[in-house]
C-alpha cells in the first residue's frame, strides 16, 4: 500500500539509460496510517527526552532562584558554604572542581593517547578486540570501586610521589605544602593524603577509557591507503603515526579529551571517597583537604531546610552550566573532525 | 586501443573488489638485535638503579625505583639503538616503548583495582551468611559471620529493573526516531542526547531529590514515600541511562545495511513494517548489547542512588515506600565506618559483587553482540534456512491446491 512511490515523470524510462537521464525521478514517500502513527510515536519519544532535559535545567534554575536572589553576586565570590547563616558561595568548590579535573586530564591525556595508539597501531591483531572490550569494561567499573581503591590503596602508595614532587618543585606555589618543610620526612603521610592531587589521579583512571575509546575509534579509521603511502615513502611506524594517524584523529583527540574533562568535572563518588572537604580556596594541590561541587552536593543534600536545598540547586546549576558548555564544545569538535567518529557509550 | 580490439577478449580480468574492506598490512617484524637491545637496556637500567638505591642511598620506595628504572631504560635503549640506526629509527623505537608502557600502565591499574577489591573482600566473601542475610541486627563491630548484604542485592535488582524498564523503551524509541525520522528536530534531539550523556550523575539525583523526594507523600505524589524510596532511585538511574541506551542503539541502527531496508520498501512494505520486521530484527544483537551495557552502567551508579534511595539495613521489597538499600550505596556507606570495623570488609564485598555483576553483563554482551548486524550464528542460520524451507513448502502446497500435476511453481 505504502512505501516509496516512484513515478518516472513524463519520460518513458526504459528508453533512456537512467545514469544519463537529465530528469530526476520524483521519489515521494506515501505514508499510510500505521506509518503516520509510528512517526508520531517516535517523534513523541524524541520530544520526551528533550522535555526531560529541559525539565532538569529549568527545574534546577527555578529551585535555585530563591538562594541566588538572596546571595546575589556574592554567590560567585564567597568561599564558605553555610546556607544556614546566609553565607554561601561556589568560589572554593568551583576552584576545587576545576583543579581536580585539571589534574585528572593532565594525567589521563597521555594514558588515553598511549592506550588508544597501542590498541589501534601496536597491538597484535588477535588481541585488539579483546583489549577494546577491556577498555570498555574499565569504563563500566563502578565509580565507588575506584573510590574505595583510591582511598584505601592508591593514595597511600602515592604519598612518596607527592613528597618527591613537593621536595623538588616546592618553589611552584601550586605544589607548596603548608606545615611541612622541604625533605622533611618526620611529618606523617596524612599531610599528603585526601588532596586534590590524589582525587585527580583516581578520577584520571576513570576518564582514560572514555577519552581513549573515542581516540581509538578515530585512529583505527585512518585510511589504509595513506598509511601505506607513508610506509612506501620510507616512514617508520612512528613517522607514519605522526604523519597520518595523529592528523587524522586530531579532532577526536581534542574532543575525546574534552568529553573526559566533562566527566571529570562531574565525578562525585570517587572524589567524595578520597577528599576531606574544606570550604576555602585551596590552591595547593598536594595538601590534605579540598572540595568540589559534586562532592558538596553529595555531602550536604540531607540538610533539611528548603533554603539549603535551594543553595545546593544553585551550585548544581553552576556545575550543569560548566559541564554542558565543555561537552557541547567537545561534541562539536568531535563531529567536525574528519573521522566523524562517535563513541559507543 | 589497437585494431584487434573488435575481436572478443580471450582473457577475463576479475573486477576490482571495490566493496571489499581494505585490510591494513601487518608491519611489525621482530629482529634479534631489537630484542637484545631491549633486554640489555632493561638489565642495565635495573642494575644502575639498584646501585643508586643500595649504595648511594638518599632514595627509597618501590614506586621511585620503578620510575627511575624506567627512565634509565628508555635512555639506555635509545643509546643502544643509536649505535646501529639513524635518528628516525631511534625516535620510532622510543615512541614504541612509551606507547607500550602507557598502555601497560592502564591495564595494570585496571587489574590492580580488580585484584585489590577482591583480596580485601575475600574474608567477607567466604562467609555464606553474606549472601543470605540483611544487616537488621548487625552492630558496628559484629564479626563477618553475622549479617549480610542480601537486602542490598535485592534493592539493586529492583531499582535497576525498574530503571531499565523505563530507560530501554524510551532510549530505543529515541534511537529509532533519530534513525528513521531524520531532520532538524532529530539533529536537535541528538545534540541533547549527547549533552545528557555527559550530565553529571549527581545532578540527576539532585533533580529527582528535589522533585520526587521532597514532595513525596504530598499532593500528586501522595502514593509515594514519605521520605526516601526505591522508585525515585530508579527514576534517577533511568535519567542517567536513557542517553546511554539511546546513543548506543543509534550507533547500532546506523550499521543496518541500507540494502535490506531498501529491499523491504521495494517489496511494498511501509516504514513501520520495515522498522519492525527488518531494521530492528537485523540489529537485534547490537541492541541487546546496548541494553546490557546500559544495565552495567546503571548497576554501578552511586550518586543518583545516594540522593534518592535512602539508607536501610533491612529487606524492602516495596519500591514505593521506605528507603531501599543498593550495593553501591552500601559499599559507599560501609567505607565511612571507623577503621577496623568489619563493615570495611563488607563494603569491599559489595564492591566485589558489583564487579562480578558488571563482568557477567560484559561477557554476556560480548557473547551476543560480537557480530555485526545481519551476521548470523550457525544456529541462527539453520533456523533461518528452516524458515525458508517452510515458506517454500507452504508455497508449493498452496500452488498444489490449484495444480495437482506437480509442476514447480514459478510464481506466474
Amino acid at each position: 500500500m505504502a512505501g516509496i512511490d516512484s513515478s518516472a515523470g513524463e519520460q518513458p524510462s526504459s528508453a533512456i539509460d537512467p545514469r544519463h537521464s537529465a530528469v530526476r525521478r520524483n521519489l515521494r514517500a506515501r505514508l499510510n496510517w500505521s506509518d503516520h502513527a509510528f512517526r508520531a510515536i517516535a517523534r513523541g519519544g524524541g520530544l520526551m527526552v528533550l522535555v526531560l532535559m529541559v525539565l532538569v535545567g529549568t527545574f534546577l534554575t527555578f529551585r535555585a532562584l530563591q538562594a541566588l536572589r538572596k546571595a546575589g553576586w556574592s554567590f560567585l565570590t564567597t568561599q564558605q558554604w553555610n546556607p544556614g547563616a546566609g553565607s554561601f558561595g561556589i568560589a572554593a568548590v568551583m576552584v576545587g572542581t576545576v583543579l581536580i579535573a585539571s589534574v585528572a586530564i593532565l594525567v589521563a591525556f597521555p594514558l588515553a593517547m598511549g592506550t588508544a595508539l597501542y590498541i589501534s597501531e601496536y597491538a597484535p591483531y588477535r588481541v585488539r578486540r579483546l583489549l577494546t572490550s577491556v577498555v570498555d569494561l574499565m569504563a563500566a567499573v563502578p565509580s565507588v570501586v575506584f573510590g574505595l581503591w583510591g582511598a584505601f590503596f592508591l593514595q597511600w602508595r602515592m604519598v612518596s610521589l607527592a613528597r618527591w614532587i613537593h621536595d623538588w618543585f616546592f618553589w611552584i606555589p601550586l605544589f607548596q605544602v603548608r606545615g611541612v618543610g622541604r625533605n622533611d620526612t618526620s611529618q606523617t603521610a596524612t599531610y599528603y593524603t585526601s588532596s586534590t592531587f590524589m582525587a585527580g589521579v583516581v578520577v584520571a583512571l576513570m576518564v582514560v577509557p572514555i577519552a581513549s575509546s573515542i581516540m581509538r575509534e578515530a585512529f583505527s579509521q585512518a585510511p589504509p591507503g595513506e598509511r601505506e603511502g607513508a610506509y612506501a615513502l620510507g616512514a617508520t611506524r612512528w613517522g607514519m603515526i605522526r604523519a597520518v594517524v595523529l592528523p587524522f584523529g586530531k579532532g577526536a583527540i581534542i574532543g575525546g579529551t574534552m568529553l573526559g574533562l566533562g566527566r571529570a568535572l562531574g565525578e562525585t563518588i570517587a572524589v567524595v571517597s578520597i577528599i576531606s572537604p574544606v570550604y576555602i580556596i585551596q590552591p595547593h594541590i598536594l595538601l590534605h583537604g579540598t572540595s568540589s561541587v559534586s562532592s558538596l552536593i553529595a555531602l550536604q543534600y540531607q540538610e533539611s531546610g528548603t533554603f539549603a536545598v535551594s543553595a545546593l540547586m544553585a551550585a548544581g546549576l553552576a556545575l550543569f552550566a560548566v559541564t554542558l558548555l565543555v561537552n557541547f564544545v567537545a561534541a562539536v569538535i568531535v563531529s567536525r573532525s574528519r573521522s566523524g567518529a562517535m563513541s559507543e557509550a | 586501443m589497437t585494431a584487434l580490439d573488435s575481436a572478443p577478449p580471450d582473457t577475463t580480468v576479475p573486477p576490482f573488489p571495490a566493496s571489499a574492506p581494505q585490510q591494513p598490512r601487518p608491519v611489525g617484524t621482530i629482529r634479534t638485535p631489537d630484542v637484545l637491545a631491549l633486554v640489555g637496556s632493561l638489565a642495565a637500567a635495573a642494575a644502575t638503579t639498584g646501585i643508586l638505591w643500595t649504595q648511594l642511598s638518599p632514595f627509597s620506595g618501590i614506586l621511585g625505583y620503578v620510575v627511575v628504572t624506567w627512565c634509565l631504560f628508555v635512555f639506555y635503549y635509545a643509546m643502544l639503538v643509536r649505535f646501529d640506526d639513524n635518528r628516525p629509527t631511534v625516535r620510532d623505537r622510543v615512541a614504541a616503548v612509551v606507547v607500550h608502557s602507557l598502555a601497560a600502565l592502564v591495564l595494570a591499574a585496571l587489574v590492580d583495582v580488580i585484584i585489590y577489591t577482591v583480596v580485601k573482600a575475600w574474608p567477607a566473601l567466604v562467609h555464606l551468611n553474606l549472601y543470605t542475610q540483611d544487616l537488621a541486627t548487625t552492630e558496628l563491630m559484629d564479626p563477618l559471620t553475622k549479617g549480610g548484604i542480601l537486602h542490598a542485592i535485592i534493592g539493586t535488582l529492583i531499582e535497576v529493573g525498574i530503571a531499565m524498564g523505563i530507560a530501554v523503551p524510551f532510549g530505543m524509541l529515541t534511537a529509532v526516531f533519530m534513525h528513521e525520522v531524520p531532520g532538524a528536530f532529530a539533529r536537535l534531539v541528538r545534540t541533547v542526547i549527547d549533552a545528557m550523556t555527559a550530565l553529571p550523575d549527581v545532578l540527576a539525583g539532585l533533580f529527582v531529590y528535589a522533585t520526587l523526594i521532597l514532595f513525596a507523600g504530598r499532593g500528586l505524589l501522595k502514593w509515594f514515600g514519605p521520605g526516601f524510596y526505591g522508585f525515585a532511585a530508579a527514576c534517577a538511574l533511568a535519567i542517567t541511562v536513557i542517553p546511554i541506551v539511546a546513543r548506543a542503539s543509534y550507533v547500532v541502527l546506523r550499521l543496518v545495511p541500507g540494502g535490506l531496508t531498501e529491499a523491504s520498501y521495494a517489496l511494498g512494505s511501509g516504514q513501520w513494517r520495515t522498522v519492525w520486521h527488518v531494521t530492528l530484527p537485523t540489529a537485534r544483537s547490537g541492541l541487546a548489547t546496548a541494553v546490557i551495557l546500559g544495565t552495567a552502567r546503571a548497576i554501578g551508579e552511586t550518586s543518583p542512588v545516594l540522593l534518592t534511595a535512602g539508607v536501610s539495613n533491612v529487606y524492602n521489597y516495596n519500591p514505593l515506600h521506605q528507603p531501599m538499600m543498593s550495593l553501591p550505596l552500601l559499599a559507599f556507606i560501609s567505607e565511612q565506618k571507623p577503621p577496623g570495623s568489619p563493615f570495611i570488609q563488607r563494603g569491599f564485598a559489595c564492591a566485589a559483587v558489583l564487579l562480578v555483576l558488571v563482568l557477567v553483563l560484559f561477557v554476556t554482551a560480548r557473547a551476543i553482540g560480537g557480530r555485526g548486524p545481519g551476521q548470523l550464528s550457525p544456529r541462527q542460520q539453520r533456523r533461518r534456512a528452516a524458515e525458508s524451507h517452510r515458506d517454500l513448502a507452504r508455497f508449493t502446497r498452496r500452488q498444489g491446491a490449484h495444480i495437482a500435476s506437480g509442476i514447480p511453481w514459478e510464481g506466474s
